[in-house]
């Protein structure tokens, strides 16, 4: 095996984010106590301008490094859309980390960022299972540090602890599974060779073990039920930037690296075997979040279980297992990033401001804080998916997606989505109802939150209003996706 | 020419609206005056450019593609489509679509640009003065640009999708007007009376927009009505399918005419365009006179090929026509409030070019009705605008909207007598006004078409003349209103008198324009000619008839009107109250939708629908605290269920499919 050293320009997405973390890193290390404060504008501009650059990054679909790493156009695409989600929450964390609470180690939170953004990135591109993990792991443990970086906060511990052994034991039960894909594949770890060899053997208790545990593992991190038992304590107890973090950017990188796995590693046990079980998951995973999101009053904790659900909406792009799923399933991700950073925005700006995350303390809003509440509530209205709001264009295509199979069994599960589309449609207008409509005196007094706050937020509100009517970013995914589709993603599907 | 022209045709309106209407409130009354104005007039040098650049220049289009189209191919007008972007395509694997904004340039929208973009512009002038001291002056002045934004996206649609989303604009920002006086509780009805009339209308529209682009596969006007596309159509679905004896292709078009019915106030949708006068009246000039109510007549005149198709769809163009236009006319006649009689004027006017267009055959004077229908629709615009801003100014110098109020006054206002006096000339078709040439042509046709509705139109033309000298003698002669002694009435200031000068030369004028040349149905250019004997002679004596009825009956004050009125007191009070059809109406939907159909709706819609959706609200509230204790807060219990998920998975899959 030769190493060719221009095999890593394929990386150049992951050598970018590598490049910010090495000089914010560098830069945090030897600078002084006081040029310490720069690190943050630092660290926003050099991401902003990978952020561009990774746009014309996106170049021609090429393998490296013997087949282990792959990327292509609508890899490169997701990147780019995980890369502006990943800035707004940088734009976002502005005001925390440079607040009392985070101040001594504002450098740390943005290393272990990009650290874990290059995991997800290594985990997206993966095509052997060895890298697959290594991307997965940096993808996972930083986070744990990140949780747990309130350090005076008792939650924040408590979240750190929930969310390290959850993700240790969920490790342990994928590489478990992984260890019978190695047998089943005569010892290899490559994507296409387990493909290969699975496509040849008969179904066996240890392939539908292998697979139900490989499901877990991705479901811990997706929190899919009855994986995701986790995910409303730490979401409460987490700094609410790496709540929304966790919630959009590590959710949406491992919803397409899932994509992969099931499509071109088991992708010849779709119809018979997972297409059955993310059925059942799907189903409880949308049902089991609503029915959970409904009582909640402290808005980290109800966005962790409308988070629940939303994933299990992306997961439907993922049994639809074509160009229009796999399509609609990025634009979804796309138009959840802008959604819920835009709830996660709102949030934070009240919770930095006045220490409140009750739902009740949203009464009256918008007495005191009318473009707060205004930015608040059409990113629920898209998260609840209300024309003409992205969430609306997003939720119809993946349902579109998914009917084009044109069999009953999913058409039952479009009826279930849809359903629990109008539960939780009740509980995403509890937050409005309290802001707009609730008599009392409102609690949030009236300010002005900082310059970087709100370009955050007007950044997620266009997004919300545009991307639905500006329909060329769908066909844009659309024709990466038909590329993917016309270079065999989809070609081992049975 | 090339695209920057047409881009800024639509840009600048838009543009004002946003500018008047967000920051409005922070400028003071003039500055948004001017720049309302200011905006108008560039729009309209800018669509004269592109008219004039159009008709009589001999160069050529460049596309946003890059390609250089001629205005003449062999003699024939071309369409040309200026840009035609894509705005939304939605891909599926059975096919992608995509709808398009574009600009089309043709003889008919040329010669639109140039009616809205030029009432407007003087609509906008006359306001600064009629609309002087109002609260919400920039309010008004950002909806006229938002009117005529849409109006404009209207006429210069490249797709019938496109000509949908601009016709809902152009309803909303009707509605926006005529609800001006948000305060004044009949401004607020008869607002939501237009709107909804207009939208239920618009549904049979929609309807018919998604039978023809469902069988033809495309929203494009240029593949439905040019080079084979009508052949298609009908080859595919004309003769093919039938539903209730009539073809698919006949259905769609009288359902897509429906929507014109709607905004163009023909019968039995008429009833709101009365109603709407309870806008102010610049806003009356400017949309229930010119520009919107035409929008049925620009619809069915811009899918012609099509309707030549079937002629049956023709037929009941024609029959819907010839109906509203006596209607209207005979109701006109009893009218107290001068708005209205404009209105049902107005209607009557209107179902004149439907049926024009309804009886022009290519065979027939090489399609002479649709021409005529053109030309009409320019000179009515004209003189109507003419009329209602001179209504206007009359309602502002005596403050109230009935002639009661008025008569005498042209010692008072001579500049408006003048104008009106122009404008009735030409309404009644009197050479060598511009009503005249125009109605000859249109009579011509329906003459050619059928005898009888040839005389039917002509006895509408000749109550056209009546009602119009009636009102005029009411106003301007009659007897002199005591009250004047107290406020003597005046003309209006120079924003007011300076567009009625000027439209009333336009319509001293206008007929002389040499439209055969300019606006056919296929874009071959002809020479028109006037027949005299046959049908000018008749119809000019017809309406002198008519006049000298009205000079007899109204110049002075005498008995001999309610003499007339008690020869047949029933027909008098039943136009009066414009034959009840506001109260048939009122029946139908009070009396028999609400009660009959709407109760039980209401009754199932409370106890099955909210019953199914209480219990199921209920469901779920009990099922959420039943299984809260999954999320007990324990690590270890976490990770149990974790396990056992992960198992159970593998077991009840192993299970199922082994």
């Amino acid at each position: 095996m030769n190493l060719d050293y221009s095999q890593f320009f394929a990386m150049r997405m992951e050598l970018l984010v590598l490049a910010v973390f090495l000089i914010v890193f560098l830069f945090d290390t030897f600078a002084s106590d006081k040029g310490r404060k720069a690190t943050t504008p630092l660290a926003i501009i050099c991401f902003g301008l990978a952020t561009v650059a990774g746009f014309f990054c996106c170049g021609d679909a090429v393998t490296a490094f013997n087949g282990m790493y792959e990327t292509s156009p609508v890899i490169s695409t997701v990147k780019c859309i995980l890369n502006i989600g990943a800035f707004i929450v940088l734009l976002q964390a502005v005001n925390w980390v440079d607040s009392e609470d985070g101040a001594i180690r504002r450098g740390e939170f943005f290393e272990l960022l990009f650290v874990t953004l290059f995991g997800m990135y290594l985990m997206i591109s993966a095509r052997h299972f060895l890298l697959f993990i290594i991307g997965l792991e940096s993808a996972s443990l930083p986070l744990a540090a990140m949780v747990a970086f309130n350090k005076n906060k008792y939650e924040s511990h408590e979240a750190a602890v929930k969310y390290i052994f959850t993700a240790v034991f969920s490790s342990a039960i994928f590489m478990m599974g992984l260890s019978f894909v190695y047998a089943l594949s005569g010892g290899s770890l490559y994507f296409s060779d387990i493909a290969d060899m699975i496509a040849t053997q008969p179904n066996s208790v240890m392939l539908i073990t292998a697979l139900s545990f490989v499901i877990a593992g991705f479901g811990f991190k997706l929190s899919l039920v009855p994986f995701h038992l986790w995910t409303a304590d730490t979401y409460q107890g987490a700094p609410t930037s790496v709540t929304s973090y966790l919630s959009v950017i590590s959710k949406g990188s491992a919803a397409f690296a899932f994509l992969v796995v099931l499509c071109q590693v088991f992708g010849s046990v779709y119809s018979d075997v997972w297409e059955w079980m993310m059925y059942a998951l799907i189903i409880l995973t949308i049902t089991v979040g609503n029915l959970f999101a409904i009582r909640q009053r402290n808005m980290k904790r109800f966005m962790a279980f409308s988070s629940v659900s939303q994933a299990g909406y992306i997961m439907l792009g993922i049994i639809a297992a074509n160009v229009l799923g796999m399509t609609s399933m990025i634009f979804y991700i796309l138009v959840y990033i802008f959604s819920n950073l835009g709830v996660f925005g709102v949030i934070q700006a009240i919770e930095n401001k006045t220490g409140l995350v009750s739902m009740d303390d949203y009464k009256g809003l918008h007495k005191t804080n009318p473009w707060l509440s205004f930015a608040m509530t059409l990113a629920v209205f898209s998260l609840a998916g209300i024309p003409p709001f992205a969430g609306f264009f997003s939720k119809i295509l993946i349902f579109t997606s998914v009917t084009e199979h044109e069999s009953t069994a999913l058409y039952v599960l479009v009826l279930i989505a849809l359903i629990n589309t109008i539960i939780s449609l009740y509980y995403y207008l509890l937050v409005v109802k309290a802001m707009w409509i609730s008599p009392d005196e409102p609690v949030v007094p009236s300010f002005r939150s900082s310059c970087i706050e709100r370009f955050a937020l007007w950044i997620c509100t266009l997004g919300i209003v545009l991307l639905g009517i500006i329909s060329c970013v769908y066909g844009t995914i659309y024709c990466v996706s038909d590329q993917a589709a016309a270079n065999g993603f989809f070609a081992s599907l049975l | 020419m090339d695209i920057t022209l047409p881009i800024l045709i639509l840009a600048i309106p838009i543009a004002m609206f946003l500018i008047l209407g967000l920051t409005g409130m922070k400028m003071s009354h003039k500055m948004a005056g001017v720049l309302g104005i200011c905006g108008m007039g560039t729009t309209m040098v800018l669509s004269y450019i592109v008219a004039y650049t159009y008709f009589f220049s001999s160069g050529s289009a460049i596309t946003a593609d890059g390609m250089s189209m001629p205005f003449i191919v062999d003699g024939v007008r071309q369409q040309i489509q200026m840009f035609d972007v894509t705005w939304l395509s939605w891909a599926f694997e059975r096919g992608t679509l995509t709808v398009n904004l574009g600009f089309l340039l043709d003889p008919i929208s040329a010669m639109m640009l140039v009616v809205i973009t030029t009432i407007s512009f003087f609509v906008h002038l006359y306001s600064w003065g009629y609309m002087e001291g109002e609260k919400g002056f920039q309010r008004f002045y950002a909806f006229l640009s938002l009117f005529s934004f849409s109006m404009l996206g209207l006429v210069v649609a490249t797709n019938i999708f496109q000509m949908y989303i601009f016709w809902e604009l152009v309803g909303v920002s009707s509605y926006l007007l005529i609800g001006f006086y948000y305060k004044l509780q009949s401004a607020v009805a008869a607002s939501k009376k237009a709107f909804i009339v207009t939208r239920f209308a618009d549904l049979g529209m929609l309807i018919g927009i998604l039978i023809l682009s469902y069988y033809t596969k495309t929203f494009n006007f240029i593949d439905l009505t040019q080079a084979g596309g009508p052949e298609e159509v009908f080859n595919t679905i004309g003769s093919g399918s039938v539903f209730m004896g009539c073809s698919v292709l006949t259905w769609a078009l009288v359902l897509i005419f429906t929507g014109g019915m709607g905004k163009s106030a023909m019968m039995p949708l008429h009833i709101w365009l009365p109603d709407a006068m309870e806008g102010p009246t610049p806003v009356s000039a400017l949309i229930h006179a010119a520009t919107m109510v035409v929008a049925g007549v620009y619809l069915v005149a811009r899918m012609f090929p099509l309707y030549l198709m079937e002629p049956a769809s023709l037929d009941f163009i024609t029959g819907i026509g010839a109906i509203t236009a006596l209607y209207a006319a005979v109701v006109a006649c009893t009218q107290i409030d001068i708005k209205r009689v404009l209105a049902f004027s107005t209607i009557s006017q209107i179902a004149f070019m439907m049926v024009s267009l309804g009886v022009a055959r290519p065979e027939i004077h090489e399609g002479l009705g649709y021409m005529a229908s053109m030309f009409h629709l320019f000179t009515h615009a004209m003189f109507k605008a003419l009329l209602f801003l001179g209504a206007g100014a009359l309602i502002h110098a005596v403050h109230s909207n009935d002639y009661t109020a008025m008569g005498g006054l042209r010692k008072y206002m001579p500049i408006t007598h003048w104008t009106f006096l122009i404008g009735c000339l030409a309404i009644a078709g009197i050479w060598p006004f511009s009503g005249f040439f125009s109605k000859d042509e249109m009579l011509s046709a329906m003459y050619g078409y059928s005898t009888f509705w040839g005389i039917w139109m002509t006895a509408v033309a000749g109550l056209t003349a009546f009602y119009m000298f009636r009102l005029y003698y009411l106003i301007f002669w009659w007897d002199e209103n005591p009250h004047y002694k107290h406020h003597t009435p005046h003309d209006a200031p120079w924003q007011m008198s300076l567009p009625l000068i000027i439209l009333a030369a336009v319509s001293c004028v206008a007929g002389f324009i040499p439209f055969g040349e300019l606006v056919t149905w296929n874009g071959e250019p002809y020479h028109i000619h006037i027949d005299w004997v046959g049908v000018a002679i008749p119809s000019l004596c017809v309406a002198a008839a008519a006049i000298l009825l009205a000079t007899i009956m109204y110049r002075k004050k005498n008995s001999l009107p309610d003499k007339v009125a008690a020869i047949w007191p029933g027909l008098w009070t039943a136009a009066h109250h414009r034959f009840y059809w506001d109260e048939i109406y009122m029946f139908i939907t009070h009396k028999i939708i609400f009660n009959g159909i709407c109760s039980a709706i209401a009754w199932f819609d409370r106890h099955i629908i909210d019953g199914t959706m209480d219990m199921f609200a209920k469901v779920t509230q009990k099922t959420s605290y039943a299984i809260r204790g999954f999320q007990s807060g324990s690590i270890q219990a976490y990770v149990w269920w974790y396990f056992l998920g992960a198992v159970a998975l593998a077991a009840v899959t192993a299970w199922a499919i082994l």
